[in-house]
């Protein structure tokens, strides 16, 4: 060894002193150029960047091909791969047991839309505390290519079959029954997932993010509406999504003419600068006509669709203790021998 | 007031006179239409016999329905302390025009019947004692409310039958105080109909039945609850802090009536809750919630009945391979759909059991009283977070929805118990753990929760493809292991789970096992096999699922063993013959009751005492 070598930087940190590799997970085990792993990449940077400490993270997904991602991120977080269309019962039970975690749910379309369509709408109505992904590819995949609940009219299939059945469009079910964040992005457009993801963790409150996801085996070829080609064509951001974490400066150069601010219960702000249209995104009805004009012109709008921060989530208005309910000592949950005396008085 | 004295002599003579008075040793049934204000009335009897000491028991039959459908209501007096339901009907009320006919002529010989006057049943049999009373024309001067009277008639039929039977009038005016605690003015009013019948049969009925409650001291210090409330209690005494339901019945009261002393007694000073609850979409989400809780190391339950249970199937077997504690009360009835869902049956304990696909078994518990109802919701709690397994607690109906007498209960003396939990000090000397690893050779492995602060705590919760170190793995042998340790596990909880209840006289080589509700029928049934027929019977009450050793001990000691429970496909008979040695299974015989109702002592013995005198006759 030279004396005159270099030393090795030091690897770069975040604010909370970890390096990305702390982020990391287990390789994936899914197709190469599966828009799920970009997800993945951009749920890394998002957690790191924020500097959320790992281990205050539990991870939650059902079954199907983006159901799997959890574990390819965030090794030092919990995580559980429960069952087919039932994430959402599994992350409302870890809520209550330690309202201090912070969630993050990955489910698919079919996952979703399909079998779990039932306890998907019922957290939307609660707006629990989760960070809830739909990685929207249109297509079974594990079971190898049959439609999904999101596939598009029109769309065909591999095998040449044409879906008739008009599509679940998530975004407009989520704010229709009170997901207080709900946004589209599409897994090729690096930068707009992750600012999305970024005010994703920095949201109290069920955030739905609707993530076009193509899939590389069985729907990414001509005739499908959840291709790469497809998507890239008609991918039509409603406004570009910028995000200033509350630790950074916040004077960043920007017009507030054109941009709107969100400020984010953590302190951070949210940031739409308006393109080509003239939108509220705290305005419910104005999100909810969007989503259906976009519909009859048969657009593929992303972004920030409806935004809410005052309503109060599911852990609040249950009125817990500020201990995590998992943590509670005897003294405090087990009621004293008095107390059983004068029931069983009354009883008498 | 002459009438009065007149009735206290008669009484008196009768006392001394009549050697066939049946004194606290019989049955009534109220024959009512549901929705009008009976269950209050028929608690009030129920509590006035309870009162003065005499042992007793109440049963509500009642149809899936809010308002106007028949129902009944058994009570049941006993010196001897049975209180199991008695076949047979010795004193009816019949209110209901649409069943009356048919309540009278199912009455045996002898019996008494109070009815609505204009139903006019008089005439029906000339061996049945009448006394009939024209309801409407005594409500209307006590309810001047007429849209009440409906509901306060009931209370009138209350004030005959105590007068009739001897019931301490001022024991149906305490226990009515007791019940409209909160209603000034229901009490009021129903006092009154209490006092109106009262008089009314005092002045006009000689008594011809030879039915009587006398005063007993049995029943000091008891309460009455039902078993759906006293599993409540014990969960609030277990530390239950996550709480899923989704309405059904039989089991909704559990709950309800959880959140009432939760909300009494588990609010901090702060005037936060110590607990959640919440009412989940469906029985799926409410498993899946259960579950997640318990992962994140909440104590946390569920109630529900049968078809309940089938949509848990899924969640339940994930929780046996993921290793995830959750109590699951269900309290079974019959069913699916709208099969009998108001009628009891010991139907669930072979799905309970093995539930959801592949190889799955599950602790189970089985109450047979309002008292085990409190402690097995405790030992539920206890051994779910011991083995990291869902535990199921099988009540019924009978059980969960009727009143009971019972003594006070125990304070937990043990306390709270967490299970194999690593936290981040204990991780920092280990330096990391293996999720699914068999450490202490009892099958159950060390787990972490959510939120440990140390960067070796997390691991990755799935189903059954895992190592030891809870990696994804399909490869045969760590599938074969882990199975097996499972298994392992499941052998270690036959030790820890509630050993059953043996009452052997040493003498008798044949036995009875039973479980549940069916105890009941039990205790009775073994008194008249002994007293009319001569047949003494061992009997040995099965408590918790996996088997300890003693059951296989107690069929092993008998040459043959009666299992009597309230299913037609003998559920608990299957269950046993999976587990005891081949050459035992010839002994084991099956006496089954499943047609809704509770199973009775007499329906028991009659069985018994059939198969006996057919074995004797092979021999």
């Amino acid at each position: 060894m030279s004396a005159t070598s270099t030393p090795t930087p030091a690897p770069k940190t975040n604010h909370i002193g970890l390096t990305v590799l702390d982020y990391r997970g287990s390789k994936t085990t899914l197709c190469a150029g599966c828009g799920h792993n970009a997800i993945t990449e951009r749920i890394i940077d998002a957690m790191y960047e924020m500097g959320i400490q790992p281990e205050d993270v539990a991870k939650l997904s059902g079954i199907g091909c983006s159901s799997k991602t959890p574990a390819y991120f965030l090794n030092r977080a919990h995580g559980f791969n429960s069952v087919h269309g039932r994430m959402p019962s599994i992350a409302t039970g870890v809520a209550l047991a330690n309202q201090k975690l912070m969630l993050i749910g990955v489910s698919g379309d079919g996952d979703t839309a399909s079998i779990g369509v039932g306890q998907f709408v019922h957290l939307m109505r609660r707006n629990l505390p989760v960070i809830y992904i739909i990685e929207d590819n249109g297509v079974y995949g594990l079971t190898k290519g049959q439609f999904s609940a999101t596939a598009d009219v029109g769309s065909k299939l591999k095998t040449g079959v044409i879906n008739d059945l008009p599509p679940i469009d998530t975004c407009a079910l989520a704010i229709q029954l009170g997901a207080t964040f709900v946004a589209r992005s599409f897994s090729g457009d690096k930068k707009q997932l992750l600012n999305l993801l970024k005010a994703a963790i920095a949201h109290r409150g069920t955030v739905m993010l609707d993530v076009i996801s193509p899939c590389v085996t069985f729907n990414d070829h001509e005739g499908s509406t959840k291709s790469y080609k497809y998507s890239k064509d008609h991918d039509e951001p409603i406004q570009e999504v910028g995000f200033v974490p509350a630790f950074e400066n916040i004077d960043v150069d920007y017009d507030p003419g054109a941009t709107a601010t969100v400020r984010m219960h953590d302190g951070s702000q949210l940031r739409l600068r308006k393109l080509d249209r003239d939108y509220d995104a705290t305005n419910r009805v104005e999100a909810l006509r969007l989503l259906a004009e976009s519909h009859e012109k048969g657009e593929m709008l992303t972004g920030v669709f409806y935004v809410n921060t005052t309503a109060p989530s599911f852990v609040e208005q249950l009125n817990l203790t500020s201990e995590p309910l998992a943590r509670l000592p005897q003294e405090v949950v087990r009621p004293s021998r008095t107390a059983l005396d004068q029931i069983m008085e009354e009883l008498r | 007031m002459a009438t009065t004295v007149e009735l206290g002599v008669q009484e008196k003579a009768a006392k001394t006179q009549q050697p066939g008075r049946k004194i606290n040793d019989f049955s009534i049934q109220v024959a009512t239409v549901n929705g009008s204000g009976s269950q209050s009335a028929n608690t009030v009897l129920l509590r006035s016999i309870f009162q003065m000491g005499v042992p007793v028991s109440g049963k509500n039959l009642f149809p899936s329905n809010i308002a106007g459908l028949p129902t009944w209501y058994t009570i049941r007096a006993s010196k001897h302390g049975y209180i199991a339901r008695k076949k047979e009907i010795d004193f009816l009320v019949a209110m209901n025009p649409e069943t009356a006919q048919e309540d009278v002529m199912s009455l045996q010989a002898g019996a008494a019947c109070v009815y609505d006057e204009p139903l006019n049943l008089s005439g029906l049999r000339q061996d049945i004692v009448f006394y009939p009373v024209p309801f409407d024309k005594l409500v209307a001067p006590v309810c001047p409310e007429a849209k009440l009277r409906k509901l306060v008639k009931n209370m009138i039929y209350v004030g005959v039958v105590d007068a009739l039977l001897g019931i301490e009038r001022q024991e149906s005016e305490k226990a009515l105080v007791k019940h409209f605690a909160k209603k000034k003015k229901a009490a009021e009013l129903n006092t009154a109909a209490i006092r109106a019948g009262y008089d009314y049969a005092l002045t006009t009925f000689t008594k011809q039945d030879p039915f009587w409650v006398e005063r007993m001291n049995e029943n000091q210090g008891k309460i009455i609850v039902d078993g759906n409330a006293a599993a409540a209690l014990g969960c609030m005494f277990a530390g239950v802090t996550v709480v899923t339901w989704y309405p059904i019945t039989p089991s909704s009261s559990l709950v309800e009536t959880l959140i009432e002393y939760l909300k009494e007694h588990r609010i901090g000073p702060d005037g936060k809750a110590t607990f959640a609850v919440v009412q989940a979409e469906d029985e799926l989400a409410a498993a899946g919630m259960v579950l997640g809780a318990g992962w994140t190391g909440a104590r946390s339950m569920t109630s529900t009945s049968g078809p309940g249970i089938s949509l848990m199937a899924e969640f339940v077997g994930l929780g046996y391979y993921a290793e995830l504690p959750g109590v699951f009360f269900d309290i079974q009835r019959v069913g699916p759909s709208t099969g009998l869902p108001t009628r009891t049956m010991q139907g669930d304990v072979m799905f309970c059991a093995f539930l959801s696909h592949g190889d799955t078994k599950h602790i189970l518990l089985l109450p047979s009283s309002v008292e085990e109802c409190f402690s097995m919701a405790i030992d539920a709690f206890e051994l779910a977070e011991q083995f990291q397994t869902p535990v199921f607690v099988l009540s019924d109906l009978d059980l969960g929805m009727n009143n009971w007498m019972a003594h006070p209960f125990k304070y937990p003396e043990k306390p709270i118990t967490r299970g194999k939990v690593l936290d981040a000090e204990e991780l920092k000397r280990l330096g990391g753990f293996g999720r699914y690893k068999d450490v202490d050779g009892d099958g159950i492995p060390y787990r972490t929760l959510p939120g440990t602060k140390h960067p070796a705590a997390a691991y990755f919760t799935r189903g059954s493809g895992h190592n030891e170190k809870g990696l994804y793995s399909e490869r045969p042998n760590d599938y074969v292991n882990n199975m097996d340790r499972l298994a392992r596990k499941f052998e270690t909880a036959r030790q820890h789970v509630p050993a059953p209840v043996e009452e052997i006289s040493g003498a008798s080589k044949t036995g009875i096992i039973a479980y549940g509700t069916s105890h009941w029928a039990l205790t009775e049934a073994c008194d008249q096999l002994r007293k009319e027929h001569n047949l003494p019977m061992d009997y040995l009450r099965v408590r918790a699922y996996p088997f300890t050793r003693s059951v296989h001990e107690f069929i092993k000691n008998h040459d043959r063993v009666y299992v009597v429970e309230q299913n037609r496909d003998a559920q608990m008979f299957q269950l046993l013959k999976l587990d005891i040695a081949a050459g035992q299974v010839t002994k084991l015989r099956s006496v089954l009751h499943y047609n809704g109702l509770p199973i009775d002592a007499r329906s028991v013995s009659e069985a018994i005492v059939a198969q006996e005198t057919k074995s004797q006759e092979a021999r």
